[in-house]
């Protein structure tokens, strides 16, 4: 492991009140990603430093920070992908109020994920017989399009419409919406509908697919949004809603 | 500067799309306005249309059309997007839209002139 060199992390330091970029020197390592060189400050510079992570391998999505002006899991990205002119400015996730430094108040994201319909409406008990779903039925494939979603806030903090209006349900829980429309054992479909059509509903996302292009995971919001689109508009046609 | 997070060819024809409604509702009053002399002045409108006739006019309405075009692509290109099966040829589609409206505002120029 080569130590030759170092890197200035420009890292974002404060609270809701207001805060700044503190620049801390890094030494570069192989394979190190830009969590190992947060956590690397902490350990040996700041022990202040506040930030979130857990599963450091890209599956519990707790890491999201905005790396150079993009929101990025830390714990995916590897630093010397990003250092530009020896330099790297580390913040927290937008469109999220500030904790401390790098952690944000995700309670607006979920609360949205909720406001969306994204509880599962059981039409079975576990009395039941298991339901049989077609691993190639159309709306099984849909849902499992979106399915992997891991709530990084990536998507989120990417989106315009929401910066715009704060009352935005987001990429994230209209994604979840849509899995849940698709989802045959789900008795919550007209009001989910109704829940994503309203003020700050679907209908409000301007396509420009920040997030499709930004989701770690590869998922696409905007194709889930636009479904809800059409679903939503099918269902006032023929009068459900 | 465009911000990071925006700096990607869909966002990029976002802002076209927006731009250029905006720029057409700026322009629609002033369409309306040389219209409505044709009703009770018409001297004065002969004067505008022998104005409109200058090479400067002529380029400025060929990036009206332009305008005109790149929303009515843009907003078919949204259309589609929404309203049809997805399919991942975003940016091509996108990139058909502008390449169009280019087209259709060169015709425009070339016809006139
Ligand atoms: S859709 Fe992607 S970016 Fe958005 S919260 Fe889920 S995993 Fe993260
Ligand atoms: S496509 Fe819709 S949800 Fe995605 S970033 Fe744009 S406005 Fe936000
Ligand atoms: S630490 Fe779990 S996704 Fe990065």
């Amino acid at each position: 492991m080569s130590q030759a060199k170092e890197a200035d992390l420009h890292v974002w330091r404060g609270d809701g009140n207001g805060g700044g970029l503190v620049r801390y020197a890094v030494p570069l390592r192989d394979s190190q990603t830009v969590l190992d060189a947060v956590t690397w400050i902490q350990r040996r510079l700041e022990p202040g430093l506040s930030f979130r992570f857990a599963c450091r391998v890209g599956m519990c999505g707790t890491c999201a920070m905005t790396v150079n002006g993009k929101p990025r899991w830390t714990c995916r990205t590897r630093l010397k992908d990003v250092v530009e002119n020896g330099r790297v400015v580390i913040a927290p996730l937008e469109n999220l109020p500030v904790i401390k430094d790098l952690a944000c108040d995700f309670s607006s994201f979920f609360g949205k994920w909720g406001k969306a319909g994204g509880r599962f409406a059981a039409t079975a008990t576990r009395l039941d017989a298991v339901a049989a779903i077609r691993p190639d039925s159309r709306r099984r494939r849909l849902a499992d399009a979106g399915i992997e979603c891991i709530n990084c806030g990536v998507c989120y903090s990417a989106c315009d419409v929401v910066r715009w209006n704060p009352a935005y349900l987001g990429p994230a829980a209209l994604n979840r919406s849509w899995t849940l429309v698709n989802d045959e054992r789900d008795g919550g479909r007209e009001k989910r509908l109704r829940a994503v059509a309203g003020a700050g509903g679907c209908h409000n996302c301007h396509s420009h697919q920040g997030c499709a292009t930004l989701c770690p995971n590869e998922l696409n919001p905007t194709l889930s949004i636009a479904g809800l689109k059409r679903a939503t508009a099918l269902a006032v046609l023929k009068g459900e809603m | 500067m465009i911000k990071p997070h925006r700096n990607h060819p869909l966002w990029l024809a976002f802002l076209l799309h927006r731009l250029s409604g905006v720029c057409l509702a700026l322009y629609l009053p002033v369409h309306f306005l040389v219209l409505g002399l044709a009703i009770d002045e018409t001297a004065r409108l002969g004067g505008v249309l022998r104005w409109s006739e200058t090479l400067p006019v002529e380029m400025a309405v060929m990036g009206l059309v332009f305008l005109l075009a790149v929303h009515l692509f843009g907003g078919l290109r949204l259309l589609v997007l929404e309203f049809l099966d997805w399919h991942d040829r975003q940016k091509s589609v996108a990139a058909a839209a502008v390449a169009l409206s280019f087209a259709a505002a060169a015709a425009f120029f070339l016809q006139v002139i």
